[in-house]
């Protein structure tokens, strides 16, 4: 049964698909390598060449796959008084995150995002298990985004616990 | 105690008679067990051995001392208007200082050695982990009288602003950084539990005794590895058994592990909760508890940061009618730098006493806990529970099954059987009981959650004290048409869930708990109440 919960209005940044096809087949190709170079160079293990090529398929087949499946189920919105994200695939969530209780608002970047031009969004609260976070957005957006949360943030008086 | 006048002020020099004893008590802990395992080598090689040993003592106290003389020296704290401070550091000299009006928490401990010296360790906490400079300020240590009156001092936030006068017939302390308008006993506490001497009977139903029973066995063939007499003990301890047979060794083995098990958790009992005291100070509101027996416990948790309570029923008290009463309070979460649990408000006690002490100490007429009516979860919860109590339940089973296989013994067979008609009831027993401790509910200011098994936990959540909410679902859950709904504070545990409700109970509680909260994201067509 679905959960009747409006999903939040804006979709990520359509760069994140390929962020997300870099991930899916970054892990297999790594582990493909090492099956390989061992099954090239040790005899009695050559079955791991197939093997690799099993895990390199596999992770093809992920990469096309789920991202763009990720991207429609992967929403995020700011209203005028709290962040709202769904996430997961699988094992979906939901969350908000009312201004007024918001603590820090910061971005992140790893080099994989940077090459791809996009920031991460993390929003804490006083709560140690309710920060909220959005994956792949434009890094100027998620900068422009944070500034305004800020803003908005310090014009709350009390330490939003 | 006199201070300076820019009012930075030193540890008790004391203190370094307390680390040397605590050196010397470890180096004779070391030292002693080596030198009896000694014994057997010959003469020379013996005394060269207590040569080493009592030097190495006298070097690692002498050390202890120069080392905790030097750091005495060093270390200066402030209690200002707006700010406490705190510089140390032998070679690098830190200061760390926190806003005084950011001060959540201040646990006074001794253990036996400052106990005895009349010295009292003081962490400051903020409460905050939103970075690395929010560790605990923790001075160790001062003589106790000022550590409690720091304690009230930071506590008092009247106080700051305006010290208090000094009170007819009320000893007054003129300390360094101001007044000390706490005493201890003073007629402005009020109590809201002591110690009933009786509730040590809940303290061997725990989780514990079997621990420590299990324990004693192995403290006993460390020591006898000690003074060299493992094998003769494991021998001996052999024979014994050859002799009684099978089933009285293992009713005899069963008697001991509980015998022992039984008077250990007394003792930790009586360790940690000897006079034990639940107060409320009458002025500014704030919970204060004061136990143990060798190390002294004093923790203050101020009123507007009390979120709530858990009432924890461990394993088994069920049986008993009691459970034990934890603080859902900010500035209490961080238990894993703390020595002691600071969470605890009341130990196991009747169920009684329990309702008593949460409707005081959330000043309500009667405990939401008690007077909330809890509503039963989807039995598609239930069927989730059996099915993850059974898959438990049922790993001895499997692995004797895989034994039988490989070994090929009727005997193992019979086992196998054995373990899983057992395992087959008590899993379904185990996820029956985890579907009846579900519950959630709505009582007055106060949202309910209850889950757990065999143990099980409530917690009463003041309404306000929710930051925000955050809802779950997995594949399987999506299935059976449940969905988890989780309030997160600032406080305690951080979330709290109402675990596989069912999804249109999940929004209409959600709705009825946080209102304006919640309402917005919620799906057009569903809207209608």
């Amino acid at each position: 049964m679905t959960v009747p919960l409006r999903p939040p209005r804006e979709p990520l940044d359509p760069r994140v698909r390929s962020w997300w096809r870099v991930h899916c087949l970054a892990w297999p190709v790594l582990l493909a390598v090492v099956l390989g170079v061992l099954g090239l160079l040790i005899r009695p293990i050559a079955w791991f060449l197939p093997v690799a090529g099993a895990v390199v398929v596999v992770g093809l087949l992920l990469a096309v796959a789920f991202p763009a499946y990720w991207y429609r189920v992967h929403r995020w919105e700011v209203t005028d008084d709290a962040v709202y994200t769904r996430s997961g695939f699988l094992w979906q969530e939901w969350r908000a995150a009312p201004l007024s209780r918001i603590q820090t608002v910061d971005t992140t970047r790893g080099p994989l995002q940077q090459a791809f031009g996009l920031s991460a969004l993390v929003v804490t609260t006083a709560s140690s298990r309710g920060a909220v976070t959005v994956v792949g957005l434009d890094h100027e957006r998620a900068a422009e985004i944070a500034e305004r949360l800020t803003r908005a943030t310090q014009a709350v008086p009390g330490d939003a616990t | 105690m006199t201070a300076p006048a820019d009012g930075w002020r030193q540890l008790d020099r004391r203190t370094v008679v307390a680390s040397a004893a605590l050196a010397l008590g470890a180096c004779v802990a070391a030292g002693v067990p080596t030198l009896m395992g000694m014994r057997s080598a010959d003469r020379f090689s013996f005394t060269v051995a207590v040569g080493l040993a009592v030097g190495g003592t006298v070097l690692v106290v002498g050390l202890a001392v120069v080392l905790e003389y030097v750091r005495l020296a060093r270390t200066r704290f402030r209690v200002g208007t707006d700010r406490v401070e705190v510089r140390s550091g032998i070679l690098v000299r830190t200061c760390r200082g926190l806003a005084r009006e950011r001060v959540r928490t201040v646990e006074v401990t001794a253990d036996p050695v400052l106990r005895l010296l009349g010295l009292a360790s003081v962490r400051i906490g903020t409460g905050q982990r939103t970075s690395a400079t929010d560790k605990p300020l923790e001075l160790r240590a001062l003589r106790r009288p000022d550590a409690e009156a720091l304690r009230g001092l930071l506590l008092d936030r009247e106080g700051r602003i305006d010290p208090p006068h000094p009170r007819e017939g009320t000893p007054h302390e003129a300390g360094a950084g101001g007044s000390s308008p706490h005493d201890d006993g003073a007629p402005r506490d009020a109590t809201l539990a002591v110690l009933d001497p009786t509730w040590v009977r809940f303290a061997p139903v725990s989780l514990l005794t079997p621990t420590l029973g299990i324990a004693a066995f192995g403290v006993l063939l460390q020591g006898a590895d000690w003074i060299g007499l493992q094998q003769t003990v494991l021998t001996d301890a052999a024979d014994v058994a050859i002799a009684l047979g099978l089933v009285v060794s293992l009713v005899v083995g069963l008697v001991v592990v509980v015998v022992v098990g039984t008077v250990a958790s007394v003792a930790v009992f009586v360790e940690s909760w000897w006079g034990y005291r639940l107060t409320r100070e009458r002025r500014t509101g704030s919970l204060h508890v004061r136990r143990g027996l060798l190390t002294t416990r004093s923790t203050t948790v101020e009123e507007d940061r009390l979120r709530g309570v858990a009432v924890v029923e461990p394993p088994g008290i069920a049986w008993f009618r009691a459970a034990r009463v934890d603080a859902v309070a900010t500035g209490l979460s961080a238990a894993d730098e703390q020595r002691s649990d600071p969470r605890g408000l009341l130990p196991v006690a009747p169920r009684a006493v329990v309702e008593r002490v949460v409707a005081e100490v959330l000043r309500e007429p009667v405990a939401p806990t008690r007077e909330v009516t809890l509503r039963a979860h989807p039995v598609a919860a239930r069927r989730r529970r059996v099915r993850w109590a059974l898959m438990i339940c049922l790993v001895p089973a499997v692995a004797l099954a895989v034994v039988a296989v490989l070994v090929g013994s009727t005997a193992f067979a019979v086992l196998t059987a054995v373990a899983a008609v057992l395992g087959l009831a008590a899993g379904v027993r185990l996820g029956r009981l985890a579907y009846r401790n579900l519950g959630h509910g709505l009582v007055g200011d106060y949202v309910v959650t209850r889950h757990g098994a065999p143990g099980r936990r409530t917690v009463a959540l003041r309404r306000g004290g929710i930051l925000t909410w955050t809802l779950t679902q997995t594949p399987f859950q999506r299935r059976a048409g449940l969905v988890t709904l989780w309030f997160t504070t600032a406080a305690g545990d951080g979330r709290y869930g109402v675990f596989d409700v069912g999804v249109d109970e999940a929004m209409a509680f959600a709705v009825e708990t946080l209102g304006e909260r919640f309402s917005p994201y919620l799906a057009a067509a569903s809207m209608t109440p």
